[in-house]
């Protein structure tokens, strides 16, 4: 029971990463007909924004060490630590919830930038282009953080405060030693209220309405006199914010190295497509769902009856829906159905 | 004799809208049989029905004496039964000689041939074929040209040189004329008239009324998914019943 | 005397990729190592450039038919003979094989389905090769030679390696260095001979026709399946024979060669170079192979002895705004490249090079007319 509990979270987290990007490439692909390989380099540059805030903050002055007397030896001390002492040590412990308020207007610039610069041009263009041009910007953009930020993952620690673990086991009446890192636990929150606002908003906005009504059916909206157009620019901004917030946010629990955006690509994509291509809810489902699967197959005591299913079990499942149910799990008929 | 087309009983519901109910239509060897109807009819239904893109909710298509429902597509076009396209379904990035030698070589290959070694350049049989069926449709001319950048009118004609060129039994038109200028139109009409003493039989589904009672041995009016009459051209003029379905439609209007 | 003519084209060809050690050497690219990878990614390039370029279905996993070819060939060496023609021709077959079962599953879909597909099953094999089937890949390690190896066929020959690991040969001749090349370079003379015979065939204007409209294809009277089928098993050989050459030149194989970002160097070749032209992938090899090599191995000081001429802030600044493109940040050139070449050329450097043509003919007809006027 604890080992299922226990597994069941793991996957939840992951799970929330997968759901998050997923919705952002549904939305896109929704709205705008275009399949965006460079979401996942979204995510990316939303944990780098996290990387960045963090290192801002830790600009450090080089001062002599005085604990040492037998040799010249120099430290640094953060700018912030020097001027303002335990305030400016508490700033740089929180920098990755801080850099959310960083990432937020910075992803919505470049999703913004990208729709209007890149991706317009694009929408008449087949699929197969979308892909490649996508792809290639994927490239670009992971080589420009590689450039500027080395190969390397670099650690990128939750505050001090939600470093321990939640005592879940103890929450639930299941014993002392399950637990559960807290930053996770806030993670996975996060995400859920990321969801849950992507949606009200979609639902309760008359702008998200007219989203909505444009994913079902674009020409009959365009008619309208509506200018799908500019709501459009700013669904593929918030699909930007979603990915990028979900990247900084994934930060402490995945050193952001460059090349992170492409491995939840290709697994979001599976997502989305297991999910049903065009519907939010699917993704989203699709999203923890396949975490958990994921999650329970990296168990020993499966990896011992089925050997290697760990590495696999995400994209057999998305051979077997694609075989099977081609419109994904709650895609709508006939949306992309060959 | 038993007819080479026998529509029997067909109805096709999409959601809750019934396109086609309880359809019956009988179309003889050699004949050319018109389909008119307003808009929304069902006629392109009932073609689609016919040639495999649609499956019907019950009833049969039965084509020279086979049931052609849940037969794929190329069975059916080998079969016989060829459909020329009202909005233009052609090969746009290739010229108008190959999108002809296409039909012609499917005539000959049959569904499938795995044949990388043979010399395109050696097909003069095919070549020839195709080239001749342009030359029917007055297109030959052209041949090298791209068929993505020809004309409207251009690419109606090309359809039906690709429908031509298999030289099937039954050849389903959809609106042949539609998007053509009248002198082309005039053109199609002395063309399938031509056709038409060769012996294949032809169903035509069209709006223009001068195609149809110049071409039509006999004509079926469908309305709301129904066929209402059947008869020579004649019966079909002083139907009290047709009168009455096209007059309810520019009522609507 | 014409293009048009199969054995012109193919006397031309042989002629210009026999001679590449000469005439690429005034670039410095005439070194067996680098003119073996022209030869063996032009293999793959063609190869799905069946596939892509013919039938406009986009393979994200073909990068799993050149392992497989790898991991084949270097087996072939271990346990029959390190003559080169069994490994090659096994190597080619087991791809084939294997192109069949995938491509039978992946072409029941179409499109971006078909991609995702395709992108799946190569992932799974990558992640297989590193886990599960370790004992046939010898997962993070890759698979190697080793002196004891049985080689059967070699024994019954009687030839035992003296010392050392045994090398690749074809009948004696080791296929190291030049030789190594002309071995790769007389199989992409066949293998450009049999894509060209394809692009010339009514079986290949049968693919083109499926791309142009797959719909139609049906209704016209052709079951597009088996075309498929055999347009993606036929590119598959081609990758599986690149990857067992691969392992002729270099007889080790590892499971990063069937990693998807090897799937997309591919993809990036053929439409660099012109997918659906005879001889653009082989023009995207070149670039991208050849630029790789140059630029990868620029450093800092290669490029400010570079701007050495100009005066010392400009060589500078120029050196710092180029450095990230260079060496290490190779990938950045070229995918800043790969962008440039979609937005604006779909058609590749051969779109360019025509377009460019068209351009000189009419400016040199105008001219001629003028000139005839006056």
């Amino acid at each position: 029971m604890d080992a299922i509990l226990i597994q069941i979270l793991n996957g939840l987290d992951k799970g929330g990463a997968y759901a998050l990007i997923a919705l952002g490439l549904t939305l896109a692909f929704g709205t705008l007909g275009i399949v965006n390989f460079a979401h996942g380099a979204l995510f990316m540059l939303g944990a780098f924004g996290a990387v960045s805030v963090q290192q801002l903050l830790t600009i450090s002055k080089r001062v002599k060490d005085e604990s040492i007397t037998f040799f010249d030896a120099y430290k640094e001390i953060p700018y912030l630590e020097i001027w303002w002492g335990d305030t400016g040590r508490m700033i740089i412990d929180y920098a990755v919830p801080i850099s959310i308020l960083f990432v937020i207007p910075f992803m919505l610039l470049i999703g913004v930038l990208m729709e209007r610069g890149l991706i317009k041009h694009f929408y008449k263009r087949t699929h197969a282009d979308q892909i490649l041009v996508t792809f290639g910007l994927a490239i670009v953009l992971q080589e420009l953080v590689k450039a500027y930020f080395g190969a390397n993952p670099i650690p990128t620690p939750a505050p001090a405060v939600v470093s321990g673990s939640a005592p879940v086991g103890a929450f639930f009446g299941l014993g002392e030693d399950l637990v559960y890192p807290w930053w996770r636990l806030i993670y996975l929150l996060a995400s859920g209220l990321i969801i849950f606002a992507v949606f009200a908003f979609l639902k309760f906005t008359t702008f998200g309405m007219v989203v909505r009504a444009g994913m079902a059916d674009r020409e009959t909206v365009g008619l309208l006199g509506i200018n799908v157009q500019r709501r459009f620019t700013i669904v593929f901004g918030l699909a930007a914010v979603v990915a990028g917030v979900a990247g900084a946010l994934y930060a402490p629990i995945l050193p952001p190295d460059y090349h992170m955006g492409m491995d939840f690509l290709v697994l979001s994509f599976v997502v989305v497509v297991v999910g049903g291509m065009g519907s939010l809810e699917g993704a989203v489902a699709a999203g923890f769902l396949l975490g958990i699967l994921q999650s329970f197959a990296s168990m020993n005591e499966v990896k011992s009856i089925i050997p290697g299913i760990d590495q696999i079990i995400i994209y057999l499942v998305a051979v077997v829906i694609l075989l099977v149910r081609p419109r994904g799990l709650m895609g709508r008929e006939g949306v992309m159905e060959d | 004799m038993s007819p080479i087309l026998d529509i029997d009983n067909v109805s096709k519901t999409f959601g809750g809208l019934h396109a086609l109910s309880d359809v019956n239509l009988k179309v003889e060897e050699g004949e050319t049989h018109a389909i008119i109807g307003p808009n929304g009819a069902g006629k392109s239904t009932l073609l689609n029905c016919c040639i495999g893109r649609l499956e019907p909710d019950t009833g049969s298509v039965t084509f020279n004496g086979r049931n052609m429902v849940g037969m794929e597509p190329w069975d059916i076009n080998h079969a016989g039964m060829v459909r020329v396209f009202q909005t233009p379904e052609i090969f746009p990035d290739l010229n108008l000689l190959e999108n002809v030698m296409i039909p012609a070589l499917a005539k000959r290959d049959g569904t499938f041939r795995f044949n990388p070694f043979r010399s395109l350049a050696r097909e003069t049989e095919i070549r020839d074929r195709a080239m001749s069926a342009l030359a029917d449709v007055s297109l030959d001319r052209f041949w090298n040209h791209h068929a993505g950048s020809i004309s409207r009118g251009d690419k109606r004609r090309l359809e039906l040189a690709m429908g031509l060129v298999q030289e099937p039994k039954l050849l389903l038109l959809d609106e042949p004329t539609a998007g053509m200028a009248r002198l082309d139109t005039n053109r199609t009409i002395d063309l399938l008239k031509q056709i038409k003493e060769s012996g294949m039989t032809k169903v035509i589904i069209e709006h223009d009324m001068h195609v149809v009672f110049s071409l039509a041995d006999r004509i079926s009016v469908l309305a709301q998914g129904r066929i209402i009459a059947s008869g020579t051209p004649d019966e079909i003029r002083n139907s009290p019943k047709v009168k009455e379905a096209y007059l309810g439609e520019s009522e609507d209007e | 005397m014409s293009l048009k003519n199969n054995l012109v084209v193919m006397l031309l060809f042989s002629a210009i990729v026999l001679s590449a050690p000469w005439w690429l050497a005034p670039i410095g690219a005439n070194y067996p190592d680098l003119l073996q990878k022209f030869a063996i990614f032009g293999l793959f390039a063609i190869g799905f450039n069946i596939l892509f370029g013919l039938t406009g279905y986009l393979s994200f996993g073909h990068a799993a038919f050149l392992g497989v070819g790898s991991y084949t060939a270097v087996w072939s060496f271990k346990l029959l003979t390190m003559n080169v023609i069994p490994a090659v021709i096994l190597g080619t077959l087991v791809s084939g094989v294997f192109a069949l079962l995938i491509g039978w599953l992946s072409l029941r879909r179409s499109g971006i389905y078909f991609s995702i597909l395709t992108l799946a099953f190569a992932q799974m094999s990558y992640s297989l090769a590193y886990s599960v089937l370790t004992p046939i890949t010898n997962g993070e390690t890759g698979l190697q030679l080793s002196q004891q190896d049985p080689r059967v066929l070699d024994a019954m020959a009687g030839i035992v390696p003296t010392e050392g690991l045994p090398t690749t040969n074809l009948f004696g001749m080791p296929m190291s260095g030049y030789s190594g090349f002309y071995f790769c370079a007389v199989l992409l003379i066949i293998g450009f001979w049999v894509t060209l015979k394809i692009f010339r065939s009514p079986y290949g204007l049968k693919l083109t026709a499926i791309k142009s409209n797959t719909m139609r294809m049906k209704y016209t009277g052709f079951n597009t399946r088996p075309y498929l089928l055999s347009a993606f098993v036929i590119s598959g050989m081609f990758a599986g024979l690149a990857g067992s050459l691969m392992a002729v030149t270099d007889p080790l194989a590892g499971a990063e060669r069937m990693q998807w970002t090897a799937s997309g160097e591919v993809v990036l070749m053929t439409i660099l170079g012109g997918a659906g032209t005879l001889i653009g992938p082989l023009l995207g090899v070149g670039i991208i192979k050849y630029f790789e090599n140059i630029f990868s191995a620029l450093n800092d000081s290669a490029l400010r002895a570079a701007y050495d001429f100009l005066p010392a802030g400009l060589a500078d600044f120029l050196t710092t705004v180029t450095s990230p493109f260079v060496g290490e940040g190779w990938h950045l050139t070229l995918g800043l490249l790969f962008m440039l070449v979609v937005i604006f050329l779909p058609g590749g450097v051969m779109q360019g090079i025509s377009l460019i043509s068209r351009f000189l003919r009419r400016r040199l007809g105008m001219a001629g007319e003028s000139g005839g006027a006056s």
